[in-house]
């Protein structure tokens, strides 16, 4: 920690990254205390542990810069700029909600502040991102496309084809793969042949950096450099982050399957005590940060109410937004 | 009108649409160099290889890549050479491109034209042969176009790239070098969800599209000679289909037929047959007609024990209005 404590840091900065944080993470757990009142009707697929690697990513960007996300995708949400409330909203299934109800934990997307929305297809949005970042070279736009996916995708065919076409089209792109060493609830090294994702993407055409997923100050400085590289159409470029999922796969999943103390051991690396630490020794007072983190999840406790109080949307909202020919309204089956 | 080709057809209803709207944009491997049947020649020369864009073999990057492209406002023509080929990107089809507007609560728009060449055409064998049209029917976001002339292959092109849905749209490899008269006008397109009548009957009505519509047409003017009279309808989009028409013809005809190349189980026949059957009880008499339920083989022979013949469609007929109604057609 001696290390750390002496780079140069920017403190108001860091208190930024540090409440919004605690905001993913007490969203997070907010959304679990609504599991256990089964008021959730679906699963979650809980991030905590996860939430400097996207701290430290979307600081970089602009709001009409576009992220893609995975299943486990609140905290870009929530980093790029989405409505807590209505997030929590969408986890109940109620009026209000971000995708008016339709999509859930997994699909939570927020057009208007350039979320184009997580997925619950492993690697799916890899392909979907390099076509929106096609777009966005077509259209000759001043923006760029952000693509989150974890360790598991890297074992589908869309991260192929998706990386390949990034390169061959030299795509406006950052792949930002989100190694919190578990697909599902299998160890993915033990799935994973060859040296490595950096030898993977670097074998797509795709130069990759690692960092230390759980320190947001070393995130967002690599970070920097590969968006500023992205942005002076050096893309695409791949970021290799390990982090840890504290939980489960989902809500319902007590992770059994762990390795004893894997768990206690990787709570030792925890992004928020980190960065904590870091400010107490930057001479950030306790009490300051402790506020931080109640307006967090006082945050979280306001939205989950509001989400309670809200009517369930109606059912013909069912055949809303299916299509326009050939749409359900008006047709029979 | 001009005298042409289904696929000039085609290549000239895209390049009209690249004309009209400068988000129109087709990728697929080899188009560049016109693509697998020559679809795209000599666009590229027009408008650059952004716009006519290559791709690797990487059927989920084309199809989701035209996804994303989709979302942010651009309209993609997704060239999957073939639609057997469209199995390797079917979440991106299934999941992606017909749930993105959906479970987004209407965010995602995915204007895009999935072009998916179907059919039985020179020994192409088991991988290259299939009409799976019926599949697309089946998934709730997606239209399922099925052109079986030239005209309409420009019309409902054009259409199917104006249009702001996933559009599966499937031309017929065997009706690519078919002729046909096509209006000239820029403005000419065919609305999505109307079927055309391609001769008037009263005997029986026969449903079909695609490559299927030709032989039915050729049974229909067998049958005449012998004094039947068939009502055929080329149905042209699977989804929406034109029910309208079809109750129509059948309140009159009392029969139905619905012949499709592809196979008989399971296939879009069984949706209208049972369609029918619903809406006017025992009052219609149907059948399907589809292939026997086994892949498409390369040997001719085998290729051709799987074809829904003219001569199948008409001894089916025949049954229908002959044998089942006791005796003779009327008027004959």
């Amino acid at each position: 920690m001696k290390n750390r404590s002496q780079r140069i840091i920017n403190v108001a900065r860091l208190r930024a990254h540090y409440l919004l944080m605690h905001r993913i993470r007490a969203l997070e757990e907010v959304a679990a205390r609504a599991f256990e009142d089964k008021l959730v009707h679906g699963f979650l697929y809980p991030s905590i542990g996860q939430e400097a690697l996207t701290v430290g990513v979307i600081a970089h960007l602009t709001k009409r810069d576009l992220v893609l996300s995975t299943h486990r995708g609140h905290g870009q949400a929530l980093a790029k700029g989405a409505s807590s409330t209505a997030m929590f909203h969408e986890l109940l299934g109620r009026e209000g909600g971000i995708c008016g109800g339709k999509g859930g934990p997994p699909h939570i997307a927020d057009f208007g502040v350039g979320l184009l929305g997580s997925n619950g297809v492993i690697s799916a949005n890899i392909v979907i991102g390099a076509g929106a970042a096609h777009a966005v070279k077509l259209k000759k736009e001043d923006r760029i496309v952000v693509c989150y996916f974890g360790d598991g995708a890297t074992n589908r065919g869309p991260f192929l084809e998706g990386l390949n076409w990034a390169a061959v089209f030299k795509l406006p792109l950052l792949f930002v793969c989100e190694d919190n060493g578990y697909a599902a609830t299998t160890k993915t090294r033990t799935m994973t042949a060859g040296p490595g994702f950096l030898d993977r993407a670097s074998a797509l055409g795709v130069p990759a950096v690692e960092v230390d997923g759980n320190d947001v100050v070393a995130v967002e400085a690599t970070a920097a450099e590969l968006i500023r590289k992205v942005r002076a159409g050096e893309g695409p470029l791949f970021l290799h982050a390990k982090t840890f999922r504290v939980t489960g796969h989902t809500s319902s999943d007590p992770g059994a399957y762990r390795p004893k103390g894997e768990v206690e051991a990787a709570k030792a690396h925890d992004p928020i005590a980190r960065l904590r630490e870091l400010l107490i020794g930057a001479g950030v007072a306790v009490d300051v940060l402790d506020a931080d983190k109640a307006s967090a999840y006082a945050e979280m406790d306001a939205a989950y109410r509001s989400a309670r109080e809200a009517a369930f949307p109606a059912a013909r909202m069912a055949f809303v937004d299916v299509q326009d020919v050939g749409s359900p309204l008006v047709e029979a089956f | 009108m001009s005298q042409m080709t289904y696929l000039e057809a085609g290549r000239i209803a895209l390049e009209e649409e690249m004309r009209h709207d400068a988000m129109v944009w087709a990728v697929g491997q080899d188009l560049g160099r016109g693509g697998a049947f020559g679809q795209y020649r000599g666009l590229v020369e027009v408008f650059g290889s952004d716009r006519i864009c290559d791709a690797p073999i990487s059927e989920a990057a084309i199809l989701g890549g035209s996804v994303g492209a989709a979302m942010m406002g651009t309209r993609p023509i997704a060239d999957m050479r073939m639609s057997d080929f469209v199995l390797c990107a079917m979440d991106e089809l299934v999941n992606q491109a017909a749930k993105a507007r959906f479970k987004s609560g209407g965010q995602a728009r995915v204007p895009l034209v999935v072009r998916a060449p179907i059919g039985i055409h020179w020994s192409s064998a088991a991988q290259h042969s299939q009409s799976l049209e019926a599949w697309y029917a089946h998934v709730p976001g997606l239209v399922v176009v099925c052109p079986a002339i030239p005209a309409d292959n420009k019309g409902l092109l054009k259409s199917a790239i104006r249009c702001d849905d996933p559009v599966v749209f499937m031309e017929h490899k065997a009706l690519l070098c078919s002729e046909g008269e096509v209006p000239d006008d820029v403005d000419y397109t065919v609305p999505l969800g109307q079927a055309s009548k391609v001769c008037e009957g009263k005997d029986l009505t026969i449903v079909s599209w695609s490559n299927q519509v030709h032989l039915a047409t050729k049974a229909a003017q067998m049958l005449a000679e012998e004094g039947v009279s068939v009502d055929l309808i080329d149905l042209r989009t699977l989804w929406p289909w034109d029910k309208t028409m079809v109750f129509e013809s059948v309140e009159r005809t009392k029969r139905l037929i619905v012949a499709h190349e592809a196979v008989a189980v399971g296939g879009f026949g069984g949706e209208i047959v049972a369609t029918v059957a619903e809406k006017f009880g025992g009052a219609i008499a149907v059948r399907r007609l589809g292939a026997p339920r086994a892949p498409v083989g390369y040997a001719p022979p085998i290729e051709d024990a799987v074809r829904v013949t003219e001569e199948a469609i008409a001894a089916a007929v025949r049954e229908m209005v002959v044998c089942k109604s006791g005796g003779a057609p009327r008027g004959a």
